[in-house]
């Protein structure tokens, strides 16, 4: 009665959700919550797993939690019906520095064992074996007998004690789980020597990757802006290093400049333009001078990047030309009526009308090639003056072991780029609708 | 007449004569295996000449007789020939003859036909800006064309002539990237054999194929509800979940691999085929989301409207209107989608460690010892390679559409 009074009738359209607004609003919901799920759980969830583990003390070999490991035999050789035996168990703990906690030893007793005797803390309800042990020390061994007469049916069967697996459970401390934290990975990363010279590294590749990879894919899209014979072929073709995979390509690139049987190297050499055969994966930097100045030329680090550039042109090629085909060609004849020459009309019409593209293609390959792993880590391992911080990531987690570590360098890895997509989303331009 | 105009006439045939000259005598020495050192000053010398001829003729027009473009192709011939004595590839001319011959052929036809196309309206007297931009720009995407082809022609010629050739050959001479047909065909695919046989690559290559396979499927089952609720559905938080769907497709994937190993090691879906369809499909999914919404946007809303205003529930329009209508998109979504998972190597080489669940990005990986020679190698990224080769190539117009219209991540 007061909500009729206080509304008056000529409001214009509803406000709020009306019944059918909210039925499509939960059908929308339900039909993107598989989505939603999948991307919480294995991207969201590791993102955020990155920042617990960066401040652990872990170590590859900790992911397998301590346990109690079991070995179950039959001692005692029966040879006939109604003789005795003894069903051992060998128990050992697997951590030598934790403790486990209510340790209980499951399993079923073979089939024509009668127990007679059971060990302290066992219990028997059927065939079903039930022993309490307690809390073990680290690195504690200790044997479980049970002893008891065997039947025909026992001895008819080929290894009856292997019939059912004996199940140990317990407690320990998982150093993933439990609550203990330290700064040293950080500070281990960051106090480092090479940890700066990984973040030089690290810009020079993405900054002259994304560069080397435009400016090739400007100019290719230019040699097939117009229509010739062959075109499609050509088209085909420039994109084959970007569909490869990339474990196809990167091989192949250390296969064609490996210095002592790749070709390239054979051809400099047999040619005489080089004296030895240049190591181009595998040297971090040539030294000559300019009027006495020394300078080092990073050789490894041009060569990645020269990979980087080949790989990717084909994807800004591809962008640039869609964009170019869509030009107005009225703005181009009008130019040409005004008498402007070639390389005006590039660098007046198209580059400008270019701009846009170039400039989100730019900030995203920017963004993958910070993020690339694979290439660097096929052609040098990260090794010769080559390792970008993704590389790093791998090196201390899984090549020193040190998960750790890995993941505090992770944390930087995410933490930059955080502060690029920032930065980018505030000054990218709209218009191109990325 | 212009020293200007001489001198960009000259350039013009001194850099054709040069480029060609470096190109050809490369080509010859990968197909014969003779180390052929191209006299490039000779070739200069020759390119530089015709072109002058080339041009000095053209402006002699109406003339009669030849046409210039003979007059320059007899002229480079010539010059080549008296300024290298006789032997342009510095090869005794009894070294494979035929080939000699042919690369003769293709250098004078190569440089004629390149001065005519560059100098096609040249002449000795004034240019103006435009007419002199205009050879520049031939000139520059001549050079562009033949560099471009080589640089992503090159690596993928050396991968399949190196999976073809056998150790021997390959120590004596790494320059030989001919095909050796005197070995017979077992000889050629002696490589490839072996990776059968000895290597289980064909299983690798059916756990690939199923892999990528299930991983299309999956991400298909997944985003497109979700790109039909994104695109077409009413709801608080639909333009910041639209605009999110990129950002994830930003972070990197060397980032959630610690976490997921421990995790995956923990729960023991580490070394499976499940753990890696699990994580597959959340990295494509925002992709295929992304390129899917952007389609479904597109499409008429009225049809949907009017399959609704007739009974239709909203599965059924999905069903009936919308999934028959985006055919394509769905094309180039799956054969990206299969791209990803068929190249994909990081989570392959951390996850898998058991010899029969390898897929091919993970088997290629285990050939690269130095106990397997680099022929498997090359015959390893040659199998991975060829069949994603074809499907693109099969598919092409799809793919480049899909590539362009969903902005796709590399």
């Amino acid at each position: 009665m007061s909500a009729q009074t206080r509304q008056p009738v000529s409001e214009g359209p509803p406000k709020g959700i009306g019944p059918m607004q909210r039925r499509e609003m939960w059908l929308a919901y339900l039909m993107l919550a598989p989505t939603f799920i999948i991307i919480l759980v294995i991207v969201a969830g590791p993102l955020l797993a990155n920042f617990w583990i960066s401040v652990k003390p872990v170590q590859l070999g900790d992911l397998r939690p301590p346990a109690v490991l079991v070995n179950e035999r039959l001692r005692g050789d029966p040879e006939a019906a109604g003789d005795s035996a003894t069903l051992e168990y060998r128990l050992r703990n697997s951590s030598r520095d934790e403790e486990i906690r209510d340790v209980v030893l499951k399993d079923e007793v073979p089939a024509g064992f009668t127990v007679t005797g059971l060990p302290q803390g066992c219990e028997l309800t059927g065939s079903a074996l039930s022993c309490t042990i307690g809390t073990v020390e680290p690195g504690w061994r200790d044997r479980l007998g049970l002893e008891g007469t065997v039947s025909d049916v026992f001895l008819a069967a080929n290894r009856p004690e292997r019939a059912s697996e004996p199940v140990v459970t317990g407690d320990a401390n998982n150093v993933l789980t439990n609550f203990e934290f330290t700064f040293e990975n950080f500070s281990r990363i960051f106090s480092a020597d090479e940890f700066w010279s990984v973040l030089r590294v690290t810009f020079y590749y993405t900054i002259f990757g994304t560069g080397g990879a435009l400016v090739l894919g400007l100019f290719a899209a230019q040699l097939l802006h117009t229509a010739f014979p062959g075109r499609g072929f050509l088209r085909g073709l420039f994109l084959f290093p970007y569909v490869s995979p990339v474990i196809a390509v990167a091989f192949t690139w250390v296969v064609l400049f490996d210095p002592f049987s790749g070709t390239l190297n054979a051809l400099l050499t047999k040619m005489g333009v080089v004296s030895d055969p240049i190591n181009f994966f595998g040297q971090r930097a040539i030294e000559f001078s300019v009027f006495g100045i020394p300078f080092e030329f990073p050789l490894a680090l041009t060569t990645v990047i020269a990979f980087e550039a080949w790989r990717y042109f084909p994807l800004s090629f591809l962008f640039i030309l869609a964009r170019m085909q869509s030009i107005n060609t009225d703005m181009y004849e009008a130019a040409e009526m005004d008498g402007a020459t070639p390389l005006q009309q590039f660098w007046y019409l198209s580059l400008p009308q270019l701009m846009g593209i170039l400039s989100v293609l730019f900030l995203l390959r920017f963004i993958w090639t910070f993020n690339k792993f694979d290439d660097i880590f096929l052609l040098t391992g990260g090794n010769a003056g080559t390792r970008t911080l993704t590389v790093d990531v791998y090196e201390q987690g899984f090549a020193l072991s040190n998960l750790g570590a890995g993941a505090a360098v992770a944390v930087v890895v995410f933490v930059v780029l955080v502060t690029f997509a920032t930065l980018f989303i505030r000054f990218s331009p709209k218009e191109e609708g990325l | 007449m212009r020293p200007a105009s001489i001198l960009l006439t000259a350039v013009t045939g001194l850099l054709w004569g040069v480029m060609a000259m470096v190109v050809i005598g490369v080509t010859l020495t990968l197909i014969t295996g003779e180390v052929a050192l191209p006299q490039a000053t000779a070739a200069g010398l020759a390119g530089l000449l015709g072109a002058l001829v080339f041009v000095w003729r053209c402006s002699a027009a109406g003339a009669g007789g030849a046409p210039a473009w003979a007059y320059s192709a007899v002229v480079v011939f010539l010059v080549l020939m008296i300024a290298s004595f006789a032997a342009p590839f510095t090869l005794p001319l009894s070294v494979v003859p035929v080939w000699q011959g042919l690369a003769l052929i293709v250098f004078v036809a190569g440089v004629t036909a390149a001065i005519r196309l560059c100098l096609r309206d040249a002449r000795f007297g004034p240019m103006s800006r435009y007419e002199r931009e205009v050879i520049y720009i031939r000139i520059a995407k001549g050079i562009g064309f033949v560099v471009f082809t080589i640089i992503v022609a090159l690596p993928f010629y050396v991968m399949v002539m190196t999976s073809l050739k056998s150790q021997q050959a390959l120590l004596a001479n790494p320059l030989d990237l001919s095909i050796d047909f005197s070995q017979g065909l077992s000889g050629l695919t002696r490589s490839y054999v072996e990776l059968f046989t000895q290597f289980n690559f064909g299983r690798y290559l059916m756990v690939s194929a199923f892999v990528s396979v299930a991983t299309v499927v999956l991400t298909l089952l997944l985003s497109v509800p979700g790109a039909y609720a994104v695109s077409r559905l009413r709801f608080p938080g639909q333009a910041l979940l639209a605009r999110s769907v990129l950002l994830i497709y930003m972070v990197p994937a060397i980032v959630l691999v610690i976490p997921l190993y421990a995790v995956f090691s923990q729960l023991g879906l580490r070394n499976t085929l499940t753990g890696l369809l699990i994580v597959y499909p959340a990295t494509t999914i925002p992709v295929a989301l992304y390129m899917l919404q952007g389609y479904f946007r597109g499409l008429p809303a009225e049809l949907e409207e009017a399959g609704l205003m007739d009974g239709l529930s909203r599965i059924g329009v999905i069903l009936k209107i919308t999934l028959p209508l985006s055919l394509p998109a769905l094309a180039s979504v799956s054969l990206y989608v299969f791209m990803i998972a068929w190249n994909e190597f990081l989570f392959a080489f951390m996850f898998l460690d058991d010899p029969d669940i390898f897929t091919l990005s993970r088997g290629v990986v285990s050939l690269n010892s130095s106990e397997v020679p680099r022929q498997h190698l090359m015959a390893g990224a040659v199998i991975a390679t060829v069949p994603v080769l074809v499907i693109f190539l099969w598919f092409e117009r799809f793919l480049v559409q899909g590539l362009t219209a969903g902005s796709v991540k590399g």
